[in-house]
């Protein structure tokens, strides 16, 4: 039988909890789908635990290490110290004599043609491989200082950005708001694109042509100059994001929807349920809806990446996330700029949000296949 | 090589570019960084445009490739009147690209054209110094009033309303094109497309596709054609200048104008001394609202400016394409000492520390009023990485909250010339002519576009008047330097860097000559292939 | 059929009036005008240019004067490429962008429906994985890491194709924009044609062909057929997007079409030069979205209009 639903015709509180938990029961059959889920609460969890976990505040400069690569290893190289020392006393204006370090401590030996005032060490301390730094000896009546201290080690184990902010951290902060806009961007796209689409296809004729000449309208209208008129005269605001994404997101899930409603609602099963009685909306939730699921649950998970990096681009325009804040698309397309200079400040955050949609993807078949009213 | 494609596509363009021409004909293929938005020096307002521009024509005067005036059209010139009459005694070899000798007239023709209110010319007011310019521009008189005339056919009289120790400066620049005006009568608009244009420059516009290339080739008739060495110039508008460079690596390009600041160490590293980083004549600065509590008291103002490390800026953010500023007027400019900043010989950490003790006596700070500061900025990476960095400054120096707000170009500079409310604005500076007042007039309270800091102080003001009426060139830029001192105490703008222009020049390409004018014509290089 | 061709052309006038004044009047109220440039202009140069370009006069009477201009096929002037009018501008860059587009869109339509036929055939096999997750991999990257990539690659690694310029329209500088361009078109059409064919061959009808010994091949034209529908409804728009370009496409390699008019166009608040890219986007969007509910009516006979 093509239509399960018309042999549940009744008992519709009970018909929808079975109809709910038979599905979750074929979802967690769907092993792709499983781990998906699984490995999309991982990046989740990553994102929204990680920067408290994480040794590096998202904005906090390190202005000693501008764009290093990623490594395991902990910076600074030692091979860096004493080039890192000398250009730290050129600025105080001393020169230095001799220079050692052993692990994670340091000893320099600074001279001056005129006695060297002790705050020196503020010049050593202030970069950001050296700390603690303290004179231990004081040689011909302060002519000569000698300096101990530690060097302190920082990871970046995905490297730092232009800005030398930790990118680790930044994707997770990134992480945060691209999940957040994507995912609550997308359905609220999806139920307008839906009860739009459906509707129209399903009333046709001249409501049809109205409702989808206003897609069309849409569809046409400048959009830089409606998020720029949203900026100006509703200052910055999160919520600001989602009106002017859901706002042409939806268009073209409208147009799926209705073409396929348009072949639906010649189908045998939605005449007999005409020819029952069922009134318009009954047709639209219980038959429509349901038969459009397959390629409305592709064009979803299609949406999530427009959107996420569609945010980068009101970021430009001033909506959207503000520095030091960032989101994914920010963090993509600040490192195609640098893809021939610091290729790892594309490939790190490219890997999150491929997998994230990677994994939406298999949901995203999984929930459709789960849904399916001719599979049950 | 094992580029065919590359061949063949040199080989064809070079192929259609001969027209009975011998073999060794010389293609210069010039990025551009952008599309020109007119070939009409009247409506020029861009460098993009100058640069083509000064390939099809020549001013009275010019710059050689260092940046100094030279004779152009005008072989030479007097000064008289007390400095408010030029004399230029025009070549008589020069002609225009159809053969008609240039003239006095011309000259004559063309100012009165951009002077006339309904040319709406965007840079009218740079020649404002001549004679009844201002009124001719405004309406109030006709345009035959201007102070320009034509004593013969190669004699051209300028008078000028006052001494303008700068007024050779401002007839250099592209706005001071001559143009042929029977072909600008006969084709009206239109007189600016390939085959209309007439120019009496080195090179004669053969094609104009926007935004794809635009083709000139040698102009027989130039005076000085036989000094010219190459043959035919490609302008390319490389808008997106990431791509552009991996076009200049390939070797699309010979020169490629503007790359992206961020791949500026890598840039050093793979193309070494292609790579052209000259200072020039641009200020890139922080205007501070100076009448919004707390940035009306200038120690709060002062201990911001001195809370920026601007060595940090320079190498780091900017990678070395900038100079740290402490002065509106940025160095290079002949006979003009700059006004001392008194924190700029002390080291960062005591400039910090002044900044910090300066802030606690007024009042905010830690222990005090929370300072709370919003930095406004167009978007743009280096001024996002720019503002990203003083923030963390501001932050962690001076305690204070601080805010970032992007817009677009247009929302941004709309909003402070309309006195939009704000804390710190980014902004930046390009001199249209060398000389300070073109720096210091940002600071002139009746200034009501530029002055976004919104400035007002009477002794500054007085000293700029001062400066146009002194005619001793010495001692006029002592008042100007007056000037920027007192500008400079009062501190309504935070100087942060001076840009330096960025330009990618193959080996190959020879005679160019780093300038503070940012000026290069194509006519003064050589290509070896 | 003809009475509802007719009927929807009738309604493209309004559609499109609609739009030119909801257009004229959003873009009027962003701040900003054409002339506002980074380095200010006198007061008094201001004054003439508003008063040349008639932006002194009062908005509604701009706005009937530009639809007077419109309805004679007058563009107007571009406030910001001041040699040359909007209409001059578009249909030079034009054919640049359709010719671009309209081989992006045969080359992602044909990979597109390939792979999603050839993946719903062998629904859930290795095969199948394999060609989705290059289709997901092509929606995710976006066209500004594709572009670079390519380049990098192709141009300036193997030495092979240009980097960047139209070159006379010769296939060897076409080959990476289109690459880049049709990329996630492709994948979504792959992924959009994989979904609703699994669905098709599902389908009562299908099965009963098959019972009945039909030859595959012609089971999967049949089934394919009402497969198309999603793939046709995203072409509507998506094909109006390609064939009016695309900005950050013509920027990485250099072409000459209208697609950065639109973003260039709005940053500038070139105010004719918007107006134009929407009206010429608009007549695209309502042409193309006709095309698209006739080819409806031709794949599935179950769709009729009346």
């Amino acid at each position: 039988m093509t239509d399960a639903s018309l042999t549940s015709q009744g008992g519709t509180a009970a018909r929808g909890r079975s109809l709910s938990t038979l599905a979750l029961q074929r979802l967690k059959r769907n092993r792709a789908a499983v781990a998906s889920l699984i490995g999309l609460a991982l990046i989740a969890i990553f994102c929204f635990l990680g920067p408290f976990l994480s040794s590096h505040p998202n904005d906090r400069v390190y202005q000693s290490y501008v764009a290093v690569p990623p490594s395991l290893e902990p910076y600074p190289a030692a091979a860096t110290l004493e080039r890192t020392m000398q250009r730290a006393l050129e600025r105080a204006r001393v020169d230095m004599g001799d220079f050692s370090a052993s692990g994670t401590t340091f000893r320099v030996t600074l001279t001056s043609p005129r006695p060297i005032d002790p705050r020196v060490t503020r010049y050593i301390d202030r970069v950001d491989e050296f700390d603690d730094a303290r004179v231990v000896e004081t040689l011909e009546e302060g002519r000569r200082l000698v300096v101990e201290g530690t060097v302190q080690r920082q990871w970046f184990l995905m490297g730092t950005d232009m800005s030398g902010r930790d990118l680790m951290t930044r994707i997770m902060v990134g992480g945060r708001i691209s999940l957040i806009v994507g995912l609550l961007a997308t359905l609220v796209s999806l139920l307008i694109g839906v009860a739009w689409g459906a509707i129209a296809g399903y009333a046709g004729g001249r409501i049809d042509n109205v409702m989808m000449r206003f897609v069309d309208v849409l569809y046409s209208l400048p959009f830089v100059f409606f998020v720029i008129l949203l900026v100006v005269y509703f200052g910055r605001n999160f919520v600001l994001i989602f009106v002017a994404i859901g706002a042409v997101e939806w268009l073209d899930m409208a147009r799926i929807v209705r073409g396929q409603t348009l072949a639906l609602k010649r189908r045998e099963f939605v005449e007999a349920a005409q020819a029952l009685g069922v009134g318009t909306g009954g047709i639209l939730r219980r038959h429509i809806v349901p038969n459009l699921l397959g390629p409305v649950v592709v064009f979803m998970t299609l949406m999530v990446p427009k959107i996420i990096l569609l945010e980068s681009f009101l970021s430009f325009l001033g909506l959207g996330v503000q520095a030091p804040l960032t989101s994914w698309g920010v963090l993509i397309s600040e490192g195609a700029n640098n893809i021939q200079s610091a290729p790892y400040l594309i490939v790190f955050p490219s890997i999150f949000f491929v997998s994230t949609l990677f994994a939406l993807n298999f949901i995203g078949d999984g929930l459709r296949d789960a849904l399916d009213p001719r599979d049950r | 090589m094992g580029r065919p494609w590359k061949l063949s596509f040199i080989s064809a363009i070079a192929s259609f570019a001969m027209t009975g021409l011998a073999a060794a004909e010389v293609v210069y293929h010039r990025g551009n960084a952008g599309e020109p938005k007119t070939l009409d020096q009247h409506q020029t307002s861009i460098d993009v445009e100058k640069n083509v521009l000064k390939d099809l024509y020549e001013g009275l005067v010019a710059y050689n490739p260092k940046g100094e005036i030279i004779p152009g059209v005008a072989e030479s010139w007097s000064i008289g009147g007390d400095g408010t009459v030029y004399t230029f005694k025009l070549r008589d070899a020069g002609k225009w690209s159809n053969g008609d000798p240039v003239k006095a007239s011309d000259f004559v023709y063309s100012f009165r054209r951009i002077m006339n209110p309904a040319t709406a010319a965007k840079y009218a007011n740079l020649l404002y110094p001549i004679k009844n310019a201002e009124k001719v521009n405004k309406g109030e008189l006709k345009p035959e009033e201007l102070g320009v005339k034509a004593a013969d056919d190669k004699t051209l009289v300028i008078t000028l309303e006052r001494p303008t120790p700068y007024f050779l400066e401002l007839l250099q620049h592209q706005t001071g094109l001559p143009l042929h005006q029977a072909s600008v009568e006969k084709f009206g608009k239109d007189f600016v497309k390939p085959g209309n244009l007439v120019s009496n420059g080195a090179y004669l516009l053969a094609e104009n596709v926007p935004n794809d290339h635009i083709k000139l080739t040698k102009n027989p008739n130039y005076w000085n054609a036989k000094s010219v060495q190459i043959d035919t110039v490609f302008f390319y508008p490389t808008e997106d200048n990431a791509a552009a460079v991996r076009r200049f690596m390939a070797g699309e390009l010979d020169t490629n104008y503007q790359f992206p600041i961020d791949q500026l160490p890598f840039l050093r590293e793979k193309l070494g001394a292609q790579v052209r980083t000259p200072p020039y004549l641009a200020l890139e600065y922080y205007a501070i609202n100076v009448t919004k509590p707390p940035f009306n008291d200038p120690r709060v103002r002062k201990a911001l400016s001195m809370a920026v490390d601007r060595d940090y800026l320079a190498e780091k953010v900017w990678g070395g394409a900038a100079l740290p500023a402490y002065n509106i007027v940025p160095p290079g400019l002949n006979g003009y000492a700059l006004a001392d900043v008194d924190y700029k010989s002390l080291s960062q950490l005591d400039r910090e520390d002044q900044a910090k003790a300066l802030l606690k006596e007024a009042g905010y700070g830690p222990g005090g009023k929370p300072l709370k500061i919003e930095i406004r900025y167009n978007t743009n990476e280096s001024h996002k990485k720019t503002a990203t960095a003083v923030a963390d400054m501001w932050k962690t120096v001076l305690g204070a909250e601080v805010t970032l707000l992007n817009t677009d170009v247009k929302t941004h500079y709309a909003h402070l010339q309309n006195r939009g409310d704000f804390d710190v604005a980014r902004a930046g500076w390009v001199a249209d002519y060398s000389d300070p007042q073109n720096f210091l007039f940002l600071g002139l309270s009746n200034n009501r576009v530029g002055n976004y800091s919104q400035y007002n102080s009477a002794a500054f003001d007085a000293a700029m008047a001062k400066s146009d009426v002194t005619i001793d060139p010495a001692e006029r830029m002592k008042v100007l330097r007056t000037a920027e001192d007192t500008m400079m105490k009062d501190g309504p703008i935070i100087p942060l860097l001076n840009r330096a222009s960025l330009h990618l020049v193959s080996n190959r390409v020879k005679g160019w000559v780093d300038n503070v004018q940012n000026d290069h014509r194509s006519q003064d290089l050589r290509i070896e292939r | 059929m003809l009475g509802y061709t007719l009927r929807r052309l009738a309604s493209a006038v309004p559609t499109l009036f609609i739009i030119v004044t909801v257009a004229f009047f959003l873009v009027r109220f962003a701040p900003g005008g054409p002339f506002d440039l980074e380095q200010p202009l006198a007061p008094q140069v201001l004054d003439n240019l508003r008063r040349t370009y008639n932006l002194d006069q009062p908005l509604h009477l701009q706005y009937l004067d530009y639809l007077a201009k419109l309805v004679r096929g007058d563009l107007g002037p571009s406030y910001t490429a001041l040699d040359f009018t909007v209409g001059e501008m578009l249909r030079r860059g034009l054919p640049y962008s359709i010719a671009l587009g309209a081989s992006a869109l045969t080359l992602a339509l044909v990979l597109g429906v390939v792979a999603g036929v050839f993946a719903a055939l062998r629904q859930n096999s290795t095969k199948d994985y394999a060609v989705m997750a290059v289709a997901t991999v092509g929606v995710t990257v976006p066209n500004f890491v594709v572009g670079p990539v390519l380049q990098l690659v192709f141009g300036l690694m193997l030495g092979l194709l240009p980097l960047g310029g139209w070159g006379g329209g010769d296939l060897a500088h076409r080959v990476l924009p289109t690459i880049a361009l049709a990329l996630p078109q492709m994948a979504v059409i792959a992924r959009l044609t994989r979904s609703s064919m699994i669905e098709a061959l599902r389908a009562d009808h299908i099965r009963t062909l098959r019972a009945n010994g039909l030859p595959g091949r012609a089971i999967i034209a049949h089934a394919l057929r009402g497969a198309l529908l999603p793939v046709v409804s995203y072409l509507g728009p998506a094909a109006a997007a390609l064939v009016t370009g695309s900005v950050v496409i013509e920027k990485i390699f250099a072409i000459p079409g209208v697609g950065s008019y639109f973003v260039e166009g709005a940053l500038n608040r070139d105010y004719t030069l918007v107006m134009g890219t929407v009206v010429m986007l608009a007549s695209f969007v309502v042409l193309f979205n006709l095309i698209v509910d006739l080819l409806y009516a031709a794949l599935d006979p179950r769709v009729r209009y009346d």
